[in-house]
């Protein structure tokens, strides 16, 4: 009979019951192998140089993914461009300086609601404010500013996380010292936590590369001849591009769709690597 | 998945501190600090802004809705076609296409969810959970597109072979790839709160005589209930919230049904749809999204809340056990 780690010999039971938890984790586990294996297989007809560098066309053979893969190269830095200084500034904000009252435990609240608002609301926020009420049309710039909005909770979030493992006694020495709260902030305790914080960061974009309806909502568009410009009147990004090819009901297209899907999976997977990289090398240079 | 974590104790130098801090005077020390602190202030400041942007962006445009169309419409009657000639407001067959799909989502993900949460809180050593853990983080950061293309693409063919009279756009395909995607939102929420049980009361149960079996289910469990709540509230609010998934393969048919073979469609199905749509702006038919998306918000914003207060909860019940 089957015995735990400690000797004792397990009922039938409970061996079942064991036996269908393990099942539990296999099946979407299992899934994922098996949908992973399976968009690679589709995508390999159309994996090609040409569909890397070439435009979207009516025709599936022709149609390439390098204005969306240019739109989301640009999407990803702008927005971390502006999501990362504001919420590591909010994180430090709630961390080392904001007071513990009712209007710091209202922020605080409000940044975990921000967390679980859908994303297409974010899209319809950023259709108010950015793309009409500020007259960016529906550009990069406004598509960004709404990813940047979604990230930003996140951000700050992790941020606050990293900034927490920093040891108070790091702090107290510091003022011990005669620095003044920024001088220990800047030089002791934001340095201290920047791997944490960095990896954060990343993944938060990586996370927000693969967003697509905030993006549908804004104004993204589907077919697109030339290279998005920042403040341009229409963009285009890789998820949409995929959403796109996946609704059109000739075959042909599902493959392109199956390839740009590894294609965006490629890129996370190397933001993933970069952000575990990344702290390890800082985390090496601190040591 | 990489996780955030503490980087090694970093040697201070303290005198480079004292050194490198500039010798201002101390007015002008302290106006620097002070601007600084206040800058600070601004960028979490920019949270707050973001939710009143949304509350006045949906609430204005809803109210103009409301104007044209009135609320007892759209809160009873039971069709949903701003779109055609004969138009209905009612937000029935949407709302009945949302519970539906994350109805379908939820019986798949708070089973799976939990029987993994027991699994690596209760039988799992150190090692497999080192694996098993982030395995299962992959899972939710795999774009949610990717799973929309799975559901019609491969999802779907299979189920028609097993269900019969199955469309080629129905609620039952997104319904289970959401509820797989929710997995690890549940056991993981799930798991930290079986682990905050602390080990005396399975010790107490073990020395009655109980099974491990026993005491899971009627010790532990009962005991991490406010947890395991708040985390099954959390994957629904995820569930209805989802758009991708439902948009790509459930259909752009609103229908006020609870079967889940026939094409329906979602309120964020909804809100896609007619984003990429020609409705020009300023009509009643275009406010539409915007009323769906304040129903959305609120319905949403209700379920965290509730979910949040379930948690406290549960950590205040700890403080005190």
């Amino acid at each position: 009979m089957a015995k735990t780690s400690s000797g004792t010999r397990r009922r039938w039971p409970e061996r079942v019951f064991v036996a269908v938890c393990l099942f539990a984790l296999a099946l979407p586990l299992g899934t994922l192998v098996y949908l992973l294996v399976d968009v690679a297989i589709d995508s390999i007809p159309r994996m090609t140089a040409d569909f890397l560098g070439g435009y979207p066309s009516r025709r599936a053979t022709r149609a390439g993914i390098l204005p969306g893969l240019v739109g989301s190269a640009y999407l990803i830095l702008m927005t971390g461009a502006l999501a990362l200084p504001i919420g590591i500034g909010a994180a430090v904000y709630l961390e080392e300086y904001a007071p513990k009252n009712r209007w710091t435990w209202l922020l605080e609240i409000n940044i975990a609601n921000l967390a679980g608002v859908p994303s297409v609301i974010y899209g319809l926020l950023g259709l108010g404010v950015f793309v009409r009420a500020l007259s960016l049309d529906r550009s990069l710039f406004a598509g960004a500013c709404t990813l940047a909005l979604l990230v930003m909770p996140i951000v700050i979030t992790s941020s606050r996380e990293a900034l927490r493992t920093v040891p108070a006694h790091y702090r107290e020495a510091c003022y011990a010292l005669g620095s003044t709260k920024w001088q220990t902030v800047r030089q002791v305790v934001l340095p201290t936590a920047m791997p944490g914080i960095m990896t954060g960061s990343i993944l938060s974009l990586a996370r927000a590369i693969g967003e697509t309806a905030p993006l549908v909502v804004v104004g993204a568009v589907t077919y697109v001849t030339f290279l998005p410009e920042v403040f341009g009147e229409s963009f285009t990004a890789l998820p949409i591009q995929i959403f796109d090819w996946v609704r059109r009901p000739q075959e042909a297209f599902l493959h392109n769709a199956a390839a740009g899907i590894v294609v965006l999976l490629g890129v996370m997977l190397a933001l993933n690597s970069l952000a575990i990289w990344l702290r390890d090398r800082m985390e090496r240079a601190t040591r | 998945m990489a996780t955030v974590r503490a980087s090694s104790p970093r040697p201070i130098a303290p005198l480079a501190i004292a050194a490198s801090g500039r010798l201002r005077r101390p007015r002008a020390a302290k106006l620097g600090e002070r601007l600084v602190e206040l800058g600070l202030a601004a960028c979490g400041l920019v949270s707050l802004l973001t939710t009143v942007g949304i509350i006045v962006v949906l609430a204005g445009e809803t109210l103009a809705f409301f104007r044209d169309v009135g609320l007892t419409d759209f809160l009873f009657d039971t069709q949903w076609t701003p779109l055609f000639a004969d138009k209905h407001f009612g937000i029935w067959p949407l709302l009945a296409g949302t519970v539906l799909t994350a109805g379908i989502a939820m019986a798949v993900a708070i089973p799976l969810g939990l029987a993994a949460a027991i699994y690596l809180s209760e039988y799992a050593p150190a090692s497999q959970r080192r694996v098993l853990k982030p395995a299962l983080e992959v899972l939710a950061g795999v774009p949610t597109i990717v799973y929309g293309y799975f559901a019609l693409i491969v999802l779907t063919p299979i189920l028609q072979k097993v269900v019969p009279d199955l469309a080629g756009f129905n609620a039952l395909s997104p319904g289970i790839m959401m509820g797989i995607m929710i997995v690890p939102l549940v056991s993981s929420l799930s798991e930290d709160a079986l682990r905050a049980v602390p080990n005396s009361l399975r010790e107490a149960a073990y020395g009655l005589g109980a099974s491990k079996l026993s005491s899971i289910f009627r010790v532990v469990l009962p005991s991490a209930m406010s947890g395991i709540s708040s985390a099954a509230i959390l994957a629904i609010s995820r569930a209805v919230g989802e758009t991708m998934i439902v948009t790509i393969a459930a259909g752009q048919q609103p229908r006020l049904t609870a079967d889940p073979r026939v094409p329906v469609e979602t309120m964020t199905a909804y809100i896609v749809q007619v984003s990429m749509g020609d409705v020009p702006t300023g009509t009643p038919e275009y406010r539409t999204i915007f009323a769906v998306a304040a129903s959305l918000f609120v319905l949403t914003a209700v379920m965290n809340l509730a979910s949040d207060a379930l948690r406290r909860r549960f950590k205040s019940e700890r403080s005190d056990g």
